[in-house]
């Protein structure tokens, strides 16, 4: 079943395939031997998933983080879930959801009244957040500040799920959370960050309570345009109260046409 | 030594075997397949696995000796609460099940490794099984058991082509776009034509479900098909409500397609019951678009989802999933693709058990007599990788699994996940002698896309495909 020659086939790398690509990211038109993978997609290919593969198992540096956003005049506590490891992490989403005994202590000195807790965990790439929530930030907090928005202490969990954000805004008193997570690794986006918001999130609250801008990188969505989609939400949800599907059309039809 | 006592209670559990010197108790019925279930992870999350290996075998030393009946008096989701119960039970042929009536789920394993157990013979027993029983079964199954009956079974589908013929071995092509761009699509859906994927369907998971763009995709496919003439159907995955609008107001439309599970509660979930669904089919139907037959329902499964949306009412992930395909049966589907590593290590941590889920599923499918299909497939966060996919992919083409996806170089990236590429089942063609769906193959040869040993090696780009490229 062997080909002494290779194929001159479509899939050789010519013209016609060099210009496809450029529609779609799609691995199309890969040069074949056989009816198999020729050896450098084949590596290529390796490669994304290796990358991937360490993207989600590359600790959440807290002390960089820290100091990444340590100049938003905000102050920054660290809590953890009760999650020690990446395989545990992985295997049980409901301890990711759940705050460590110590955290309700190390919370609260900070409760306040306030409007918006944010939130900064590793997730599925702890790369995601360590390259992107800190520019993020520093995009979103001026529209914020301009607004009077009472802002909590900024909270960084090294294993947490989007859950753990409701804990951590109920023990802050805050009205809402704002959750930046690394988020499930593609081959071609290993870094690609997450934000879900909940309007007074709690013990009921589930996904559909929930807003979610996804995608976001330099690639996908920008950090400018991450902070304007943010912003409206949040203002929206201190409006008319609610978030989650009940949002969702409102806000689409607020942001259309706007930045992207 | 082992004594199993599977009839009534004696002392505190209705359940029991006795190991040397313990006696390991089992609740009910429930806590008898949780606990003879293979280990995953899913069942660990859900609370329902068995402690120890020893404690994991004694729970199948007791499953084996259960006796088929008991799963037609004993319902482990209950009936008055449970529409995909009520189906199971109201459903249940038992004049097909009468040949293994006798047995228990030892002596069904026995019997169908047989060779007694031949395909007419399986083909005629499919609605006697209910899945409890397949996933019983399945249970005290090596990986090796479960392809060898499998093999045996055959499930054969149509629409525009055959599907699942003997030998055969048809490919989905999912030519995904993060925004659903007409041209990224149509790009993709040159590259698997050429390599010789789609006679399954060609099939496009939105990622907008929303009935403008569904439609207009839908539109984009059925001119592709038409131009190209190519004997296949196509389909685009959005929700059955979306669907179903779209076929009343005149969307081209050959397929329903509907991810389905194994409870109410979690159909509920993904907004079906089994009521919208029998009504999308008759509409699908009253359409007449098949050429060859009438099987008009896709759908989509896989372990963990009903855990997922916290409706699996504490029955382990695997029988759970086996109920889905009662869901199924009842539809007639033309595909059914058990998405196997989608969900993510939670549910099924690494390469090995998805490899045995996935033949699982292939498995309590084909028995029940499902046209079954697999994504073979792995996240980023689970411990696998492509050695993984190959491994499973070859076990399934040999245990005649009816379709597998075919992905622009196994990268899906709207979905961000791996599953099968067109190269991945032209290898498998080549490696196990398997053939496209015979309508299909013919038109690849018509298109000049097969050598002289009958071979999917294309050459030049044939003239009519140049329709398919943008301007």
């Amino acid at each position: 079943m062997s080909d002494e020659l290779l194929p001159v086939s479509p899939a050789d790398d010519d013209a016609l395939w060099v210009r496809l690509r450029k529609l779609t990211a799609a691995r199309i038109g890969l040069k074949r031997s056989g009816a198999s993978l020729a050896t450098a997609p084949l590596l290529a290919f390796q490669l994304a998933h290796a990358q991937a593969r360490d993207a989600v198992h590359q600790p959440l540096d807290l002390e960089q983080l820290a100091a990444d956003l340590a100049g938003f005049g905000l102050p920054v506590l660290d809590v953890a879930s009760k999650v020690e490891d990446t395989q545990t992490y992985l295997m049980r989403p409901d301890l990711g959801r759940t705050l460590a005994p110590d955290a309700a202590v190390r919370l609260a000195p900070q409760t306040g009244a306030c409007d918006l807790s944010i939130v900064i965990t590793g997730g599925l790439s702890a790369r995601a957040v360590q390259s992107h929530a800190a520019p993020v930030l520093k995009a979103l907090l001026p529209l914020l500040r301009k607004e009077s928005w009472r802002i909590a202490p900024l909270v960084l969990v090294r294993y947490g799920r989007v859950a753990i954000g409701d804990a951590i805004a109920g023990a802050l008193n805050a009205d809402i959370a704002l959750v930046l997570i690394g988020e499930r690794p593609g081959l071609s986006a290993p870094d690609s960050m997450g934000v879900y918001l909940t309007w007074q999130p709690g013990a009921d609250t589930t996904d559909a309570d929930r807003n979610c801008i996804s995608n976001i990188r330099p690639e996908g969505i920008g950090y400018a345009d991450a902070a304007f989609k943010i912003g409206h939400l949040l203002k929206a949800m201190r409006e008319r109260r609610l978030s989650g599907i009940r949002l969702k059309d409102d806000s689409d039809r607020l942001l259309l046409g706007s930045t992207d | 030594m082992k004594n199993t006592d599977a009839h009534l209670a004696k002392g505190r559990t209705k359940y029991g075997a006795t190991i040397g010197a313990h006696r390991y108790g089992f609740d009910d019925l429930k806590d008898l397949l949780a606990k003879a279930s293979p280990q995953r992870s899913g069942d660990r999350l859900a609370g329902l696995a068995a402690e120890s290996r020893e404690e994991r075998v004694a729970a199948q030393f007791a499953l084996a000796d259960l006796p088929l009946t008991t799963f037609l008096n004993e319902a482990v989701v209950p009936y008055e609460r449970d529409e995909v119960t009520r189906l199971i039970v109201d459903g249940h042929d038992r004049t097909a099940f009468a040949p293994v009536a006798h047995l228990t789920v030892g002596g069904l394993r026995d019997w169908l490794l047989s060779d007694a157990a031949t395909t007419p013979v399986l083909t005629a027993l499919a609605p006697g099984v209910t899945p409890e029983m397949a996933a019983a079964v399945s249970k005290i199954c090596r990986l090796q058991d479960l392809m060898v009956v499998a093999a045996k079974c055959s499930v054969v589908t149509k629409f525009r082509n055959t599907i699942g013929l003997p030998g055969g071995l048809s490919v989905r092509l999912q030519p995904n776009h993060p925004t659903d761009d007409a041209r990224g699509i149509a790009v993709s859906i040159l590259d698997g034509l050429l390599l010789g994927s789609g006679d399954a369907v060609i099939g496009i998971n939105p990622a907008t479900d929303s009935p403008e763009r569904t439609h207009r995709l839908l539109s984009m496919l059925e001119e592709i098909r038409t131009r190209l003439d190519i004997p296949t159907q196509s389909c685009v995955l959005a929700h059955v409500t979306t669907t179903l609008e779209l076929i009343r107001k005149g969307s081209p439309v050959d397929l329903v397609f509907q991810s389905i599970a194994g409870t109410q509660a979690a159909n509920k979930s993904f907004g079906i019951d089994l009521a919208l669904l029998k009504e999308a089919r008759e509409a699908a139907l009253s359409l007449q678009r098949g050429t060859v037959g009438t099987n008009v329902m896709y759908f989509e499964t896989g372990q963990g989802s009903a855990l997922s949306a916290n409706a699996h009412h504490g029955v382990d992930q695997q029988t759970i999933e086996a109920r889905a395909y009662a869901v199924a049966r009842s539809l007639d589907p033309l595909l059914v693709n058990t998405v196997v590593g989608f969900i993510g290590p939670e549910y099924l941590y690494d390469g090995k058990q998805i490899t045995r889920a996935g033949l699982e599923d292939h498995f309590c499918g084909k028995l029940m007599g499902l046209p079954m299909g697999v994504d073979v497939c792995y996240t980023n966060h689970a411990e696998a990788d492509q050695d993984d996919a190959d491994g499973l992919l070859a076990l399934l083409v040999a245990s005649g699994v009816n379709f597998v996806m075919g992905v622009p170089g196994a990268d899906d990236v709207m979905l961000g996940y791996q599953s099968t590429s067109f190269h991945d089942a032209l290898a498998m063609r080549d490696l196990l002698g398997r053939r496209p769906a015979p309508e299909f193959e013919a038109w690849l040869q018509r298109q000049g896309l097969m050598d002289e040993a009958n071979r999917i090696r294309p050459g030049e780009l044939p003239a009519r495909f140049q329709a398919l490229l943008p301007a």
